[in-house]
């Protein structure tokens, strides 16, 4: 007897669920397909990832398929489509198709080959980027949000400040000034460890009332450093940090991500606040489920919504930043290609060769719209109230 | 015959004298103020009482559970078996919360995690304590879904919350409580959100289950027919402190507190048909502004001065009745 024959015997008075069977994707793509738009900006979207990972292959190596770097100083500036003359290149130098598919630049290089190389830069900046900015806005915020009612006490605040400022001084060879913080943090530790020993007996002095109060709740704290980095201009942010690092890809990744968290933070702590009051969280606390657990295993997929939907437009925007700082001389250095490096060394010759300025462009201005499309169909798919809409 | 089965004599619980107060603006809200009870081994015990007086605050205060702020854990010993749960730290409680002492949620609609299947939670509730690996975990599993009744629960497992009725929802609940075989259960008014005939069916499943791993239940209600059904002991709650303990039979026979007599006159009554139903006078005190000396007194058709100005002492009736209320003791040791 199968073990599924089994449980047939089970009494039959229970009723039998009646609601339909739909998995969650299922019912996601029947949304997406009424969304025309969002359709369109995810079949957009599946297309540049391709492009780029297509790009990738073909750009790279040590004969790549398509040379981003190959100089024909004899063909600069030729229109797209136009044939390759021959008679003037070397047998390595014919593009391939034996065509100019989107042209070339001043130092005669195939733009082509330069567009998918800053695809595969484009969609790493946007997802790197994003993916650092979701990763520290979904700790913050499920910090603040959960924990929001705890108090951080004087000592702690001063025993962090002490730390990092010790750290950062013996990191700047300042080793005798970052020696003399580390030893005061050191001594906050023993300063709070013997409070708490004492505090059963004594009432504590002014002093002491001052280090060990309550300074602020943790969602205060981590809600004003949001506020505070939303202040700065971020581009301009971006931009000193960008001139004082080393130019490299990287860099500009990790700082778009720096500087871009604070509003999936807000959109997490906002979903946590209703979210740590639900049944089931108390259900999972009685279980001896641990805190952070509940945090990041129980509460985060119910709160992911908003945060995918920012993600999403989060990389259109990290997008634009990369190609704005490319444009300006500021992101990935020269011999490699960018979208936005190879609009920036187009607008020399706008008139002369309008097609370096506007393929980029008009790639940019495609990329960046069809995920903000896609991003704006899955906060209505993923939005209950908002489906009535379409 | 009566189906329950018979409890040993050991404490497996014991709250003494506990107290749990709220701060809110200013004001001390006195939720529960100094109530002692215990549960045996095998034992039912149900703490009755209307909303508000207290019950699952002192549920809650058991597993550690209270939010702190604004809740605060004033005085009183909870000694489960030995060891007093308000010394243990976090780490100690977490050992403890599902493992030694499981809790059933009020509403089964929103304990369930809306986005993960009943075998993700269930597996989550088990792996908490246990390790197991997979193909054993999923028996284990399937084995506790058809012990608490769930029909063809292979498939039930990649199911999610939503797909289950009111009852089953409430039947995976209790499936999760018993996955790590707790001692203790704490039931808070586990069939208050279903209809009758699936509560019948989620009492007679607690009742089966405890016979058959001679487990201890704190069920916590309002409903006097539940509980009648059900407790060995009874104890009953008003505004935060206990009126009257004692058995099934003492209570709904002999009840000795006036709050008791008028609960259990408002229960409707196939001999009262045509009259009006009965209702204790006045409403429940606000937990800031508790009266002075009885907190019943307001509303007690037995009330004298002396119910104003003195907290009332505990009456013992013997064999284990007692109510706090030295008016009616006063009374009834007279007439005798």
């Amino acid at each position: 007897m199968t073990p599924e024959k089994e449980h047939i015997n089970t009494p039959d008075y229970i009723e039998a669920p009646s609601a339909p069977k739909h998995t969650r994707m299922q019912e996601f793509g029947r949304m997406l397909g009424q969304n025309r738009l969002a359709a369109i900006g995810f079949f957009i979207f599946l297309l540049f990832f391709c492009c780029a990972v297509t790009g990738l292959v073909l750009t790279s190596g040590s004969k790549p398929v398509f040379d981003p770097a190959m100089i024909r100083l004899e063909e600069k500036l030729r229109p797209p489509l136009s044939k390759p003359n021959l008679k003037a290149l070397r047998p390595d130098q014919v593009p391939v198709f034996n065509i100019y598919l989107m042209g070339t630049d001043d130092l005669g290089r195939d733009v082509f080959a330069r567009m998918l190389q800053g695809a595969w830069v484009s969609l790493t900046v946007g997802f790197v980027a994003v993916g650092i900015s979701v990763f520290i806005g979904i700790f913050m915020g499920g910090i603040a949000g959960y924990f929001g009612q705890h108090h951080i006490k004087t000592i702690h605040i001063l025993f962090f400040l002490c730390l990092m400022g010790g750290t950062g001084l013996i990191l700047i060879n300042a080793v005798f000034a970052g020696t003399a913080l580390l030893l005061l943090c050191l001594s906050t530790i023993v300063f709070s460890l013997s409070a708490r020993e004492r505090s059963a007996e004594e009432k504590p002095s002014a002093l002491k009332a001052l280090f060990l109060g309550n300074a602020v709740s943790v969602d205060t704290l981590i809600m004003r450093i949001v506020d505070i980095m939303l202040c700065f201009p971020s581009f301009f942010l971006i931009l000193t940090v960008v001139a004082l690092l080393p130019a490299s890809i990287y860099n500009i990744m990790i700082v778009i991500g720096l500087t871009s968290w604070m509003g999936t933070t807000r959109f997490v702590r906002a979903e946590f606040l209703s979210l740590r009051e639900q049944d089931f969280v108390a259900a999972a606390k009685a279980l001896g489920i641990g805190n952070f657990r509940i945090i990041f295993r129980h509460i985060m997929p119910n709160a992911v919504a908003p945060v995918l939907v920012s993600a999403t437009i989060g990389i259109a925007s990290a997008i634009l930043t990369e190609a704005g700082l490319s444009f300006l001389g500021f992101g990935v250095p020269p011999p490699h290609a960018t979208w936005g490096n190879i609009l920036s060394d187009g607008k020399n010759f706008i008139f002369d060769a309008p097609w370096l300025t506007f393929i980029p462009g008009i790639a940019i201005l495609i990329v960046v719209l069809s995920f903000n499309l896609f991003g704006e169909g899955l906060r209505d798919i993923l939005n209950p109230k908002l489906r009535e809409r379409h | 015959m009566d189906k329950r089965p018979m409890p040993h004599d050991t404490a497996l619980l014991r709250v003494d004298n506990l107290k749990v107060y709220f701060q809110s603006d200013g004001e001390r809200a006195r939720a529960v103020d100094g109530i002692s009870f215990e549960v045996r081994q095998r034992e039912t015990v149900c703490i009755v009482g209307e909303s508000g007086c207290g019950k699952t605050v002192s549920a809650l205060s058991i597993l550690g559970l209270i939010p702190s702020p604004p809740g605060e854990i004033v005085d009183g010993e909870i000694l489960f078996s030995g060891q007093n749960l308000l010394k243990l730290d976090e780490k100690a409680m977490q050992k403890i919360r599902g493992n030694q002492i499981a809790m059933v949620f009020q509403e089964p609609l929103t304990s369930l995690n809306p986005v993960f299947t009943i075998g993700d939670q269930l597996g989550e509730a088990v792996r908490t304590h246990k390790y197991m690996d997979t193909e054993a975990l999923k028996r284990y599993m399937i084995q506790l879904l058809s012990d608490v009744g769930i029909p063809s629960p292979e498939q039930r497992l990649s199911d999610y919350p939503h797909q289950l009725s009111g009852g089953q929802r409430q039947r995976v609940m209790i499936a999760m409580a018993l996955s790590c075989d707790p001692d203790l259960m704490i039931a808070d008014e586990p069939t208050t959100a279903l209809d009758v005939t699936v509560q019948a069916q989620i009492l007679e499943l607690l009742r089966s289950i405890q016979q058959k791993r001679s487990m201890s239940i704190l069920y916590i209600s309002h409903d006097l027919g539940v509980v009648s059904a059900i407790a060995h002991r009874i104890y009953v709650m008003y505004a935060g402190i206990m009126a009257e303990q004692g058995n099934a039979d003492q209570i709904f026979r002999s009840p000795r507190h006036p709050y008791t007599q008028g609960l259990l006159a408002s229960l409707p009554d196939l001999s009262k048909r045509g009259k009006r139903l009965y209702s204790i006078p006045g409403s429940v005190p606000n937990p800031a502004y508790k009266p002075k000396g009885c907190p019943f007194h307001p509303r007690c058709p037995h009330a004298i001065l002396t119910c104003r100005k003195e907290y009332p002492k505990m009456c013992d009736y013997g064999h284990g009745h007692l109510a706090r209320c030295p008016v009616l003791y006063e009374k009834i040791v007279h007439s005798k």
